[in-house]
């Protein structure tokens, strides 16, 4: 699965700069600017699927219950998903260290 | 077999394009580069060019248009100058860094304001830096033959760049010149079929023009750098093969009368024909006189041009732009110029001359003031970053 990425030679570029491997943007990890993390408050979630829908980095994926649950390799904390959530599930909680 | 006509360039430039069997044409018509579009759009309505004419709603749409149809294989021209490079010169950096050997002519013309259509060379100098190979006429015929070399150069897999064909705006693109047109099978013969290393098609996927962060930026750019460091044998062949195959040849610097010369003068595009018949009268009149002329400016022919240049005590560079870098610096062709002889540790006596702006002309006889003005000039020490010629005071 996904892999830390980006450090190559110059030699091992592909021509023009292609991407040959189509979908390799899953590998890229958008985690690590992460200032603030989602967290869900499954009290309150109605399961509705906006977050998974608004989230521009598909963090959310379902679980076994219907729960969206956050994928943080990827959550950069930009809140999108706090913010668009109808019942206010999601707070955005300060990263720490 | 060939044949000789009485032609305008621009539409000869078009033909040319033609013979090339160019598959896509996006261009946005511009004075002086007008008739080129308008004969290529003729030639496609008309059904002589197989080809798409997309004609967009401006530079920025067309040099967008030539990324798209060039990503997915197709042979590309189109062409512009001044303003309309400017707004499309956002994609100009594109084209090269995705390695698109896009064609586009430039009928080179001055930059506003004051608003201006006539020619120098500041769309040139405003492309110097994107990555493309800038290759430059001094004659009708030199359009031809250029036009047809820069898909061949441009298309050689060890290569693989947009190629700028430079003609000057009114003096070259308006004239009409008997020329010689090639036979299309001989351009067929020398011009094999565009087969690029990676395309975009839906069979294979590939992405191209995706982001690159700061741990790749580095990388990619020296990569491109490398890349078109090592084009210059290629683009010297592609020149070599038209010569034996056409019988017409090109260097990336060319010189006259050279040969034991005190002063050379340094130029690119058609104002060399002038310096070729002032050099002619000064030879005449025993003064050591001879021309260089930068016939591929990018990539920099470097060796080439030191070798044309050494022997002179005097060397007279021309530039044809304006570029306000405050005054204490040279002028693009003589920055690198110097910089070559800098690395040389070789230091001629060195002028830089502001000449021919917004179609101002330039005579024989300029030539010989500036030869005259350098011979006698003293080297006391004082820098002198360039000089404007012909201005009013
Ligand atoms: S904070 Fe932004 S990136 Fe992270 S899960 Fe929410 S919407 Fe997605
Ligand atoms: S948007 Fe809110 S309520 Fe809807 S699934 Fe996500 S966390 Fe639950």
């Amino acid at each position: 699965m996904a892999k830390e990425t980006g450090f190559m030679s110059w030699k091992k570029l592909n021509f023009g700069i292609a991407i040959t491997n189509p979908g390799n943007a899953a590998e890229l990890k958008t985690g690590d600017w992460r200032s603030m993390r989602p967290e869900t408050n499954k009290e309150k979630c109605t399961k509705c699927a906006q977050c998974y829908i608004y989230c521009p980095d598909m963090v959310y994926s379902k679980d076994a219950e219907g729960y969206y649950i956050q994928n943080y390799y990827y959550c950069k904390g930009c809140g999108i998903c706090a913010h668009e959530c109808p019942v206010d599930a999601i707070t955005m909680i300060q990263e720490v260290d | 077999m060939s044949k000789q006509i009485g032609i305008e360039v621009s539409i000869a430039c078009a033909e040319a394009a033609g013979l090339c069997d160019v598959d896509v044409v996006a261009a946005y018509p511009i004075t002086p580069q007008t008739h080129i579009v308008e004969h290529l759009s003729e030639m496609v309505a008309d059904g002589h060019l197989d080809a798409e004419f997309v004609p967009v709603e401006s530079e920025h749409s067309a040099m967008s248009a030539c990324i798209g149809s060039s990503a997915a294989g197709a042979r590309t021209f189109t062409s512009t100058c001044s303003q309309g490079y400017a707004l499309m010169s956002e994609l100009c950096y594109i084209a090269a860094s995705l390695r698109l050997p896009i064609v586009m002519a430039v009928a080179n013309r001055a930059l506003s304001a004051p608003i201006n259509i006539w020619n120098d060379h500041a769309d040139l100098m405003y492309a110097r830096d994107t990555g493309w190979i800038q290759i430059i006429a001094e004659n009708g015929q030199e359009v031809v033959d250029l036009t047809i070399q820069a898909f061949r150069m441009g298309e050689d897999p060890n290569v693989s760049f947009p190629v700028q064909v430079n003609l000057d705006g009114f003096t070259l693109s308006h004239m009409i010149e008997p020329l010689t047109i090639p036979d299309k099978a001989d351009v067929d013969k020398y011009l094999p079929p565009y087969r690029p290393k990676l395309r975009l098609d839906p069979a294979n996927p590939v992405t191209f023009g995706a982001v690159g962060m700061p741990d790749i930026y580095t990388e990619a750019r020296k990569a491109q750098d490398e890349a078109f460091k090592n084009s210059l044998p290629y683009i010297e062949k592609a020149w070599d093969e038209f010569g034996k195959q056409f019988g017409r040849y090109y260097k990336p610097v060319e010189t006259y009368k050279t040969e034991g010369a005190e002063t050379i003068i340094i130029s690119m595009g058609s104002i060399s024909q002038t310096a070729m018949t002032a050099v002619d009268m000064m030879r005449a009149e025993g003064k050591k006189v001879g021309l260089t002329r930068i016939r591929l400016f990018r990539p920099f022919p470097a060796e080439a041009l030191f070798a044309a240049i050494k022997g002179a005590k005097n060397v007279i560079v021309l530039d044809r732009v304006t570029s306000f870098a405050g005054g204490h610096v040279s002028g693009p062709v003589a920055l690198e110029v110097k910089s070559i002889l800098y690395d040389r540790k070789h230091h001629p006596k060195l002028r830089n001359f502001l000449v021919g702006l917004g179609g101002r002309d330039v005579t024989d006889q300029n030539f010989m003031e500036m030869v005259d003005q350098v011979a006698a000039s003293k080297d006391d020490g004082v820098p002198v970053a360039y000089e404007f010629i012909n201005v009013r005071e």
